[in-house]
């Protein structure tokens, strides 16, 4: 029958197009470590991992740039966190609805954002804007770098805390304020702990975007990649990773030692993504579990 | 019985937490208004027509951004021409005919890790796979392609969110009428998704446009003195373009800098109130 | 009296575990109105969906048994099921117009199919909505979407688009549970002008729409079939003691 074969067809077509996410995960750590691998037999493991890169010199230690990722990143959570929970506290627990309508589209441009965009606020006003308040001889550092990267995880942030609060049964919220609880009490006493694992979720997936985040912070980040030798590294110039790639890769040789060492990052990279976004959804999926469990 | 004093001071800290949020909420709003406002202000003065329809002059200090507007434009097509279908047809997979087992969950997984890759990692892949394997160079193709794949999981996910959203019992009753599977979605549920999956295209497009790190080794060029020929060639980007006139061209006007970030936003942001409108209609029209 | 569809010690068994059915036999009869009744859960619907392979959907565990329906037995898995859901059709409980138009919810088995031609299509449309006492009220309207009908006229409109088939069988599971009692006395009224020309199976939504209906009856209690007899008998004298506990009003 003709609609039989068809009916086939589609069914086949279907299926690999469902399939093809798994075969480009493959390819994209496939083409990495094919290109990234050959980087620990040019360069050895203990130099790879020394305290200077300086690609010029042969220095291809990834440390500062390691560094430099982890350093930006802390930072903008520390922006990210407070408020985009904040903010998707206000949103789900607090705020009248027309104030929702008006402040959801503004996540939402938020989010929509490109990251070079930020990158050029970032050079044209932040880092200026710093460099005088805080007294600097340049705006491009670390801290200019972490907080574009916070007001680029607050949507991330905000939008998976919000569903994280909306799934909180509403006679929680009852059930606390009949015991003579004021919403205040309510919201910390009993709503966010009910939604906490959500919030982990949603803070996971704020690290994700803020450590793997490429324009913006190389734009405002000053390019240094040295270690830090005291506590106010924060604000002086870094360099992440994501920047050296991008800032490098159109410069090298195909297949030279600093080719190499470039995927060697890219690897590094979406091993850390990987790690965060499985933690991420197994934290989401045990959230949802028990939502179910307390609803059923 | 109730201490006064508690009672006092708990309601003093709820009434100055309260407010403590909203300023948090105020302070996230505001510098998006502003910053939006800002660059309107800046970049208006520099749009003309010559701006949007001429070649860049002088090391690019004069005349327009032509290359990088329809540069934009070309990849975004290409993305949409290699995204939307596979990821249609991936998100209708995942809603209609998977089944939860392991193969499933595996496919989950890795949507879920296509979507948290970082864009200069896919720069990498799309360098690695399409411009060197493939020999295809640096090139629109090559940059649509990474583009796409990069896309592919926000077009997956919201297909499937919304045929979700279409009551199984539509499918059953059409299922109990003689309907195959396949005749079902085509004649039922996708077009009770279409809304909703054409956000979801437009959302995961929107992304595509504003991208920089995934294409500037696999096809975006500093400056390209023609108009791109063929999908084999490089091309000029608005977010390349940006990125360039912001760093590394000494003595750049400011207002062309800022003219060519708001023509960026129209571009990303008009998506953005397209992909709104079509949601809200949609939901005002639907009979379930 | 012939059999129209014979089940033959049928065991049916979910992975979720709700709402099985075990070893039922029972023969429904041709040009009549059979009606499966009693408690909710009893296994009415699984059977039902089992006649026609919906339960295809669902995740079977275990099934044993035979379902006779022309001399062939319609559980095996070389059945076409697309032929077998044209000839028995289903009514749902709860009016489920697909999102179309009137017209185009009517003769949806037909595009289905692959008709095309508009007279023949036009033709089904007003005879299947008169066999289901809609026409008159509908026919200004055909290109109005479905869900704009009343309650009543949407199931109906849902018997309309079954009979567009000219199926042999029609089922209906508890059609009238969501009406109002005048569009429940209309659809009573056409399953018995409609029994002439097909048969009817009736999962009625309380025991007097069953005692109203029934040419014979089956009453099934936690997924068996208790008690099976033409009509007049399993009201008036039921011969097992939960029968008359059901019907009188014991439990329920």
């Amino acid at each position: 029958m003709e609609t039989a074969k068809s009916e086939r067809w589609i069914t086949w077509i279907v299926k690999i197009s469902g399939y093809s996410s798994i075969l480009f995960v493959s390819l994209i750590l496939f083409f990495l470590v094919r290109e990234g691998l050959p980087a620990l037999g040019d360069v050895p493991l203990k130099d790879l991992f020394g305290v200077r890169w300086y690609p010029i010199e042969g220095y291809f230690g990834i440390w500062p740039l390691i560094f430099g990722s982890v350093l930006v990143t802390v930072g903008a959570l520390l922006i990210g966190i407070p408020f985009g929970i904040g903010t998707a506290v206000y949103l789900s627990e607090l705020a009248p609805a027309w104030i929702k309508n008006v402040l959801k589209p503004i996540i939402e441009i938020l989010a929509g954002l490109p990251s070079v965009v930020l990158g050029f606020l970032g050079i044209q006003l932040a880092a200026p804007f710093f460099r005088q308040f805080l007294n600097l001889p340049t705006g491009l550092t670390a801290f200019t770098g972490a907080v574009l990267l916070g007001f680029i995880a607050i949507p991330t942030i905000v939008s998976i805390s919000e569903d994280a609060l909306n799934t909180v049964p509403s006679g929680y919220r009852q059930g606390a304020l009949a015991l003579g609880a004021n919403h205040w009490q309510t919201i910390w006493g009993v709503t966010v702990p009910a939604a906490r694992s959500g919030l982990l979720t949603a803070v996971m997936l704020g690290v994700g975007r803020a450590i793997g985040e490429t324009m913006a912070v190389m734009m405002v980040t000053g390019n240094a990649p040295v270690l830090p030798r005291s506590l106010n590294a924060l604000f002086l110039p870094a360099r992440t990773m994501t920047a050296t790639i991008a800032s490098e890769m159109g410069e090298v040789a195909t297949g030279s030692e600093h080719y190499h060492v470039l995927f060697f990052i890219g690897m590094v990279l979406f091993g850390i993504s990987l790690a965060v976004n499985l933690t991420a959804s197994s934290l989401a999926l045990r959230s949802r579990k028990r939502a179910e469990r307390l609803l059923s | 019985m109730e201490n006064p004093d508690y009672a006092r001071i708990s309601r003093r800290n709820a009434l100055l937490g309260v407010n403590l949020l909203r300023l948090i909420t105020l302070l996230t709003a505001l510098p998006v208004i502003g910053v939006i406002v800002y660059i309107v202000v800046r970049g208006a003065p520099a749009i003309s027509w010559e701006f949007l329809s001429a070649m860049p002059r002088d090391g690019m200090r004069a005349g327009g951004i032509l290359p990088a507007i329809i540069g934009t434009f070309y990849l975004t097509l290409g993305t949409a021409v290699f995204s939307v279908p596979l990821g249609v047809a991936a998100g209708i997979y995942i809603a209609e005919y998977a089944s939860d087992n392991r193969a499933t969950r595996l496919v989950r997984i890795a949507i879920i890790n296509l979507a948290g890759i970082p864009s200069v990692v896919y720069g990498l892949f799309g360098l690695g796979l399409f411009v060197l394997f493939l020999k295809l160079g640096t090139s629109i193709l090559a940059a649509s392609l990474t583009l796409s794949i990069m896309t592919l999981p926000v077009i997956i996910s919201t297909t499937e969110e919304a045929l979700r959203q279409v009551p199984n019992a539509f499918r059953v009753v059409s299922t109990s009428l003689g309907a195959t599977r396949w005749q079902t979605i085509k004649r039922i549920t996708l077009p009770q998704a279409i809304p909703g999956v054409i956000t979801g295209i437009i959302l995961g497009l929107e992304r595509a446009a504003g991208e920089t790190a995934p294409i500037m080794f696999t096809g975006a060029a500093f400056f390209l003195p023609l108009l791109p020929q063929s999908p084999l060639d490089a091309t000029m980007a608005l977010p390349y373009h940006i990125f360039v006139i912001s760093t590394s061209v000494p003595g750049m006007p400011v207002q062309i800098q800022y003219g060519t970030v708001l023509v960026l936003l129209v571009f990303v942001l008009g998506m953005n109130v397209i992909a709104t409108i079509i949601r809200n209609r949609a939901r005002a029209r639907r009979q379930w | 009296m012939s059999v129209k569809i014979s089940v033959q010690n049928l065991t049916l068994m979910y992975s979720d575990g709700v709402e099985s059915l075990h070893d039922v036999s029972i023969d429904i009869i041709a040009n009549a109105v059979n009606v499966l009744f009693g408690p909710s859960g009893g296994g009415k619907s699984t059977l039902l969906r089992a006649l026609n392979r919906l339960n295809d959907l669902a995740d079977v565990e275990t099934a044993r048994g035979q379902v006779i329906l022309n001399g062939q037995n319609i559980l095996d898995p070389a059945t076409d099921v697309i032929e077998l859901r044209r000839k028995v059709g289903m009514v749902f409980s709860r009016p489920a117009p697909l999102p179309l138009s009137v017209y185009e919810n009517v003769i949806y088995g037909l595009r289905l199919m692959g008709e095309r031609s508009k007279t023949v299509l036009d033709e089904r449309v007003e005879h299947s909505l008169r066999q289901a006492v809609l026409w008159d009220e509908v026919y200004d309207r055909l290109n109005d979407p479905g869900t704009s009908l009343s309650g009543g006229q949407q199931q109906r409109l849902c018997i309309a688009r079954v009979l567009a088939l000219e199926p042999e069988v029609i089922m209906l599971d508890e059609p009238t549970s969501a009406l109002d009692p005048v569009s429940t006395a209309k659809i009573e009224g056409m399953l018995n002008e409609l029994k002439e020309r097909l048969t009817i199976i009736l999962v009625p939504h309380n025991v007097q729409q069953a005692a109203r209906t029934a040419d014979y009856a089956g009453f099934f209690l936690q997924g068996r079939l208790v008690e099976y007899a033409p009509e007049k008998g399993l009201f008036l004298k039921p011969r097992e003691k939960e029968t008359q506990d059901y019907v009188t009003g014991r439990f329920g």
